[in-house]
C-alpha cells in the first residue's frame, strides 16, 4: 500500500536564458525579455514527492528531517541566492526551469536514498511552473 | 471527468510510539513527540472520478459530497485531538500519510454516484500526503 508525501521548499536564485548557438537576434526572439544580459530572477518554489510504503512504527513514508537535510545539503547550498548561470551545470546547458527541474531531479536520483522520489516540481512564478512527472495529477 | 472538492478542519496532535522510550520517541519524531500536542490547519482534498450525467451535467452531486466530507471528516476532527478523540489513532500515529488513509477509508464507502481518486491532506502550506486507494 502507497502513500506520496510532497514537501515544498523556496529559493532565489537569478538566471538568463541565452543559447550561445543562437545569434543575439534570435536569443532575443526566442527568450524575449529573459534574454536581458543582466540577467532577473525568481522565487522558485521546489515541490519533491516522495512514494512508498508508510512505515507501520512511524506512520512516515520518510522521515522528513532525513529530506530537510538533504535539501539542505545539495540543493540550497548549490542554488539558494545563486547565479544559475555561472554553475558547471549551466556552462553548455540554458538554465530554463525544465533544465533546473531535469537537473534537481538528477541529484535526487543519484544521491537521495530514504525513499523514491517520484516527482520534482518547480514554481517559477504563480503563472508558470515545470514538472519532472505527472503523478496521477 | 475529476472534480476535486476541499474542506478545512483544524486539529491537534502528537507523535509518539509506546514501545519506544522517551528519547527514541524525542530522536524519531522530534519536537511532534510532545505529549502536550500541536496543532495545524488541515485543508482535505478530495478527488472523485465519473461520467458526466447527460441530464444534470454532473459528476458527483457537490451537495451530497460536501455534505458527506463534512460528516466523515470535518464533524469528527473539527477542533479535535487526533490522537484522543478520532478512534482510528488510538493505536496509529496520526501523521498526514496516516490521515490521509483514514479519511479514504472514512469516505470512500460513503461515495454511491462517483469514483474516489484521490484524498490529499495538506497539513501545511508546505507539506501534503496524497492517497490513491489500496490498489495503488
Amino acid at each position: 500500500m502507497k502513500a506520496y508525501v510532497t514537501k515544498r521548499y523556496g529559493f532565489p536564485a537569478s538566471h538568463r536564458l541565452h543559447c550561445d548557438e543562437l545569434s543575439a537576434d534570435r536569443n532575443r526572439d526566442v527568450y524575449g525579455k529573459c534574454n536581458n544580459p543582466h540577467g532577473h530572477g525568481h522565487n522558485y518554489e521546489l515541490s519533491v514527492t516522495l512514494g512508498g510504503p508508510i512505515n507501520p512504527r512511524t506512520g512516515m513514508v520518510c522521515d522528513l528531517g532525513e529530506l530537510d537535510g538533504f535539501v539542505t545539503r545539495e540543493i540550497m547550498a548549490r542554488y539558494d541566492h545563486a547565479n544559475l548561470n555561472l554553475l558547471p551545470e549551466f556552462e553548455h546547458l540554458v538554465p530554463t526551469t525544465e533544465n533546473l527541474c531535469r537537473q534537481i531531479e538528477r541529484i535526487f536520483l543519484q544521491g537521495f536514498k530514504a525513499a523514491q522520489v517520484e516527482r520534482v516540481h518547480i514554481q517559477e512564478t504563480r503563472k508558470n511552473s515545470f514538472s519532472s512527472g505527472l503523478l496521477f495529477d | 471527468m475529476y472534480l476535486t472538492r476541499r474542506a478545512e478542519f483544524s486539529a491537534s496532535h502528537y507523535y509518539h510510539d509506546p514501545a519506544l522510550s522517551p528519547e527514541e520517541n524525542a530522536r524519531v519524531f522530534g519536537k511532534c513527540s510532545n505529549l502536550n500536542g500541536h496543532g495545524h490547519n488541515y485543508t482535505l482534498e478530495v478527488t472523485v472520478k465519473g461520467k458526466i450525467d447527460a441530464k444534470t451535467g454532473f459528476v458527483v452531486d457537490l451537495k451530497q459530497l460536501k455534505d458527506i466530507m463534512n460528516r466523515e471528516v470535518v464533524d469528527a476532527m473539527d477542533h479535535r485531538h487526533l490522537n484522543k478523540e478520532v478512534p482510528e489513532f488510538a493505536k496509529l500515529v496520526p501523521t498526514t500519510e496516516n490521515l490521509a488513509i483514514v479519511c479514504w477509508h472514512r469516505l470512500q464507502p460513503k461515495l454511491k454516484d462517483a469514483e474516489l481518486h484521490r484524498v490529499r491532506v495538506y497539513e501545511s502550506h508546505d507539506l501534503f500526503a496524497d492517497f490513491y486507494g489500496e490498489d495503488q
